[in-house]
């Protein structure tokens, strides 16, 4: 096994470089250029020119990449052209919004998508069959960021006052049950923490619930048509030990390794679920770097992601043998 | 009747186990003033850089000098008393009394003197001031003198001036560093002291009230005036997406949107808790730009043919909608404000296609399409190409409208070269009212070699005038310059100044206060209960 595990670390290196090439490349082919953001909107030209000299943009492409995966190799993640901070600094201090935000958003897909997904499989063809595969094609069908502005309406913003018919009065439920915005630290108070987290989480949740409890819901069903399932079956045991014990968990792989899968959506949906709800993280810094084209900060956020991609996919490998034990590496 | 709060604790408690929660949440001060800027606040040196949000923060740290009051007359605001020599030459400025940096030490002559050496060498005002300055002479702690060497209109319009970059005072220590170099402490004596430890760039800047600031006796008017503070705190909450700022803005989760984009404007109105400022009368303008180094616009006749085919309604129209935002206006130095005139401006004002297309037979263009470039990023400049190339093509030019980020326009108007090298040939921009009141501060209007805006015009013609409106001293006879400035720069096609708009900022209707200036400041607010 740690044989296993070292050898897919040491693979990750090729990806990673293979990333920092094409990241580094992308950048600096794109249009757009720090030095004149940087210099503002009344710059002149030669200012720019300045700026870009003292940030070292005007060496040879090659050049500028050596320099730079030279330091990332000594841990030097470089500095912000615009925050003026490193960037280990600047993703250090994102990182708790992000992290906390995917953790918990895997807790409430994860909860939520298998029970739903096993129970479509269990009433394979009935309503709530029909339901959870409904939810599921609005899940993936509805982009991040409407999903995020209709419950903020709906929960945030909208005033819960239902006129009662004939009796001339109103139902006053309150409504703005939780805030539009924002992110507070775990050490700021856990109830102001979880609260800001709540429409966060279930925007961000809704596809991969959609993608996790079509994936259960496919395993299960072929699971179940498996003869040990009828075998389970004709030795008497109750209908709920054979769906849990024996279809769900051999139909654990599957659903384990499209969660890992997932991940994917998960990173691009947390850029747009951060600037929706202003969450200060990871995602967050990746919009405004890209825009303000701060290349220190974009090329090490998007290795960032890229590794952490990788070692959950590892993750997700050795999770594997615990569930079939059948698999050895 | 249910408060949020307990709403909150409503839902909290069925989504999680009782018990498991703490309350821990962080005591916020009384009255906090919460405020979303137009951008990220991300340098801290409001001289180094010109973007708004950093001068909007140098307004709470630093103090001025002189100050533009509300009706854009200069006001000492850190000075007390200055003398002018019989000669015009020597201009001495008492401090105030009582003057202190927010590190306890007092505000010294020696730290103005070093603030103007540094902002005179970054500000395109400061650098003409500083055309004509024979020397600085620190007479004693609280008294200085600027010795011109000829007598030079606009010593303090200079010091007073209300925008980018404004003359922040700052510390001798921290105003001597490179001015090509960010400071990297930011204490002033302003009404507010800068929280670096409090502050998260990306999320929030923290600034609490200076209990030891002396406001002016004066009542506070414009940037002039006593800057009285009534909040204890003062947060800048960096909020990106335009929806979140409205949604927040209703939730009651922050105070003041400084400017909400008019589409979401109706929405907020329709809330009672909203108000709606106009906290900038003046409001920004629209600018038309040429690349006068490549063809076609190299030839002042083709950029006639351009300004002949434009009219402001239509970008007015198209750009901010409502005409209770918007003003058509001749004049290049704002309408309402001394030097603005509309002499002349009349041909931006209504299109005259015949005469573009016969100014473009008269140049001989030949056709070949001219690279308009559309940002589609800044939403206020997204339809004002779309604009353009409707009416140039209706004046006879071909237009090869190009689309992009702002940052790609930042970044290729840089270039000099041919339009289909990479270069460009006309683009759109904006500025804020205040920053274009006089042909010095107008950088648009620069045309000395080495020193013009993108777009390079040269023009030894238009240095003249700009020279003499500085040297002059009468009021009226500047006036009569700034015309002059404004009827040569239609007669070249410098630029376009295609109409007046203005964006009204958002504020809880708890908030009262709010100065009219043409820089969004927090002393004078007010905040009661919710």
């Amino acid at each position: 096994m740690f044989a296993f595990i070292a050898r897919r670390l040491v693979a990750t290196l090729p990806v990673l470089l293979f990333v920092a090439i094409f990241v580094f490349m992308l950048l600096r082919l794109t249009p757009g250029d720090p030095a004149a953001v940087i210099a503002g909107d009344n710059a002149t030209s030669d200012q720019v020119d300045a700026i870009r000299a003292k940030l070292g943009l005007e060496e040879p492409l090659h050049t500028q990449f050596f320099i730079w995966s030279g330091k990332v190799l000594a841990g030097d993640f470089g500095e912000s052209f615009f925050f003026k901070k490193t960037v280990a600094e600047l993703i250090i201090q994102r990182i708790e919004p992000t992290a906390m935000l995917a953790l918990c958003t895997l807790l409430l897909a994860v909860s939520i998508a298998v029970p739903l997904g096993v129970l479509a499989a269990a009433k394979q063809g009935g309503w709530v069959d029909r339901l959870v595969m409904g939810f599921s094609v609005m899940g993936f069908s509805v982009p991040v960021f409407v999903v995020g502005y209709l419950l903020i309406y709906v929960f945030a913003i909208l005033p819960w006052e239902i006129p009662i018919p004939w009796t001339g009065t109103v139902l006053d439920l309150g409504g703005q049950w939780l805030p539009v915005q924002g992110y507070r630290r775990i050490s700021e108070g856990f109830g102001d923490f979880i609260i800001r987290l709540i429409l966060p989480s279930i925007t961000l949740a809704v596809i991969y619930i959609a993608l996790v409890s079509r994936i259960t819901r496919a395993s299960v069903i072929e699971t179940l048509g498996e003869d040990y399932i009828r075998t389970a079956r004709a030795k008497g045991l109750p209908a709920r030990t054979v769906l849990l014990r024996h279809a769900l968990r051999n139909a654990a792989v599957p659903i384990i390794t499209v969660i890992g899968i997932g991940i994917a959506l998960l990173i691009g949906g947390v850029v747009v679920t951060e600037s929706v709800y202003n969450i200060p993280g990871i995602g967050r810094l990746t919009v405004d770097a890209v825009l303000a084209r701060d290349f220190p900060v974009i090329q090490v956020v998007i290795l960032m992601f890229s590794f952490v991609y990788v070692l959950i996919n590892l993750l997700i490998d050795i999770a594997y043998s615990f569930f079939d034990p059948r698999i050895r590496y | 009747m249910i408060t949020k709060s307990t709403r909150r604790a409503v839902v909290l408690g069925a989504a999680l186990v009782a018990g498991t929660l703490a309350f821990g949440a962080v005591a916020q001060a009384q009255s906090t003033l919460r405020v979303v800027q137009h951008g990220n606040l991300t340098i801290l040196d409001p001289v180094w850089t010109t973007a708004y949000v950093t001068r909007n923060h140098g307004y709470l740290i630093y103090d001025t000098l002189f100050a533009a009051d509300e009706k854009f007359a200069i006001k000492p605001q850190m000075v007390d008393k200055h003398e002018v020599s019989a000669d015009k030459l020597t201009w001495t400025f008492t401090l105030r009394d009582g003057l202190e940096w927010h590190d306890g030490q007092p505000v010294k002559a020696e730290d103005c003197t070093a603030s103007l050496n540094r902002w005179s060498k970054r500000d395109p005002m400061g650098q003409k001031l500083f055309d004509f300055v024979k020397e600085l002479k620190v007479i004693n702690d609280k008294t200085f003198q600027i010795v011109l060497k000829e007598p030079y209109g606009l010593v303090l319009d200079s010091l007073g001036k209300p925008s980018s970059n404004t003359p922040f005072m700052m510390p001798k220590r921290i105003a001597e560093t490179d001015a090509f170099q960010q400071i990297k402490e930011y204490v002033g004596s302003g009404p507010f002291i800068y929280q670096t430890a409090q502050s998260k760039p990306g999320e929030r800047h923290v600034y609490l009230k200076n209990p030891k600031y002396k406001p002016r006796s004066e009542p506070a008017s414009g940037l002039a005036g006593g800057k009285v503070v009534k909040v204890d705190r003062v947060e800048l909450i960096e909020m990106p997406d335009t929806q979140t700022q409205a949604n927040a803005l209703l939730a009651g989760e922050i105070d003041i949107v400084e400017a909400p984009p008019h589409d979401l404007l109706p929405v907020l109105t329709k809330d009672k808790s909203i108000v709606l400022d106009d906290w900038n009368p003046l409001g920004h303008v629209f600018v038309i730009r040429f690349n006068h180094v490549v063809k076609p616009f190299d030839n002042p006749k083709v950029r006639l043919a351009a300004l002949h085919a434009i009219n402001q309604e239509d970008y007015l129209k198209a750009t901010i909608g409502d005409a209770k935002y918007y003003k058509v206006c001749g004049a290049a130095f704002i309408c309402g404000t001394p030097n603005g005139t509309e002499k002349g401006g009349e041909i931006l004002i209504k299109s005259n296609f015949e005469k573009s297309r016969e100014l473009l037979k008269e140049a001989g263009y030949d056709g070949t399409p001219i690279v308009l470039m559309q940002s589609t990023t800044l939403p206020v400049l997204t339809n004002t190409a779309p604009v353009t190339k409707a009416l140039l093509e209706q004046g006879g030019f071909k237009v090869d409208m190009q689309s992009m980020d702002w940052q790609t326009v930042v970044t290729r108007r840089t270039k000099k070269d041919p339009a289909d090298k990479g270069g460009w040939n006309v683009f759109h921009t904006y500025s804020v009212s205040a920053d274009a009141l006089n042909p010095i501060s107008n950088s648009y209007f620069v045309a000395a070699d080495g020193k013009q805006w993108f777009g390079w015009p040269v023009d030894a013609e238009m240095e003249k005038l700009r020279d003499a409106y500085a040297r002059e001293t009468d009021p009226v006879k500047q006036k009569d310059l700034a015309e002059k400035v404004q009827l040569r720069a239609l007669e070249t096609g410098q630029f376009g100044w295609i109409g007046q708009w203005y964006g009204p900022g958002a504020r809880r209707s708890n908030v009262t206060g709010w100065l009219k200036a043409p820089i969004p400041v927090f002393w004078n607010i007010e905040k009661t209960g919710k």
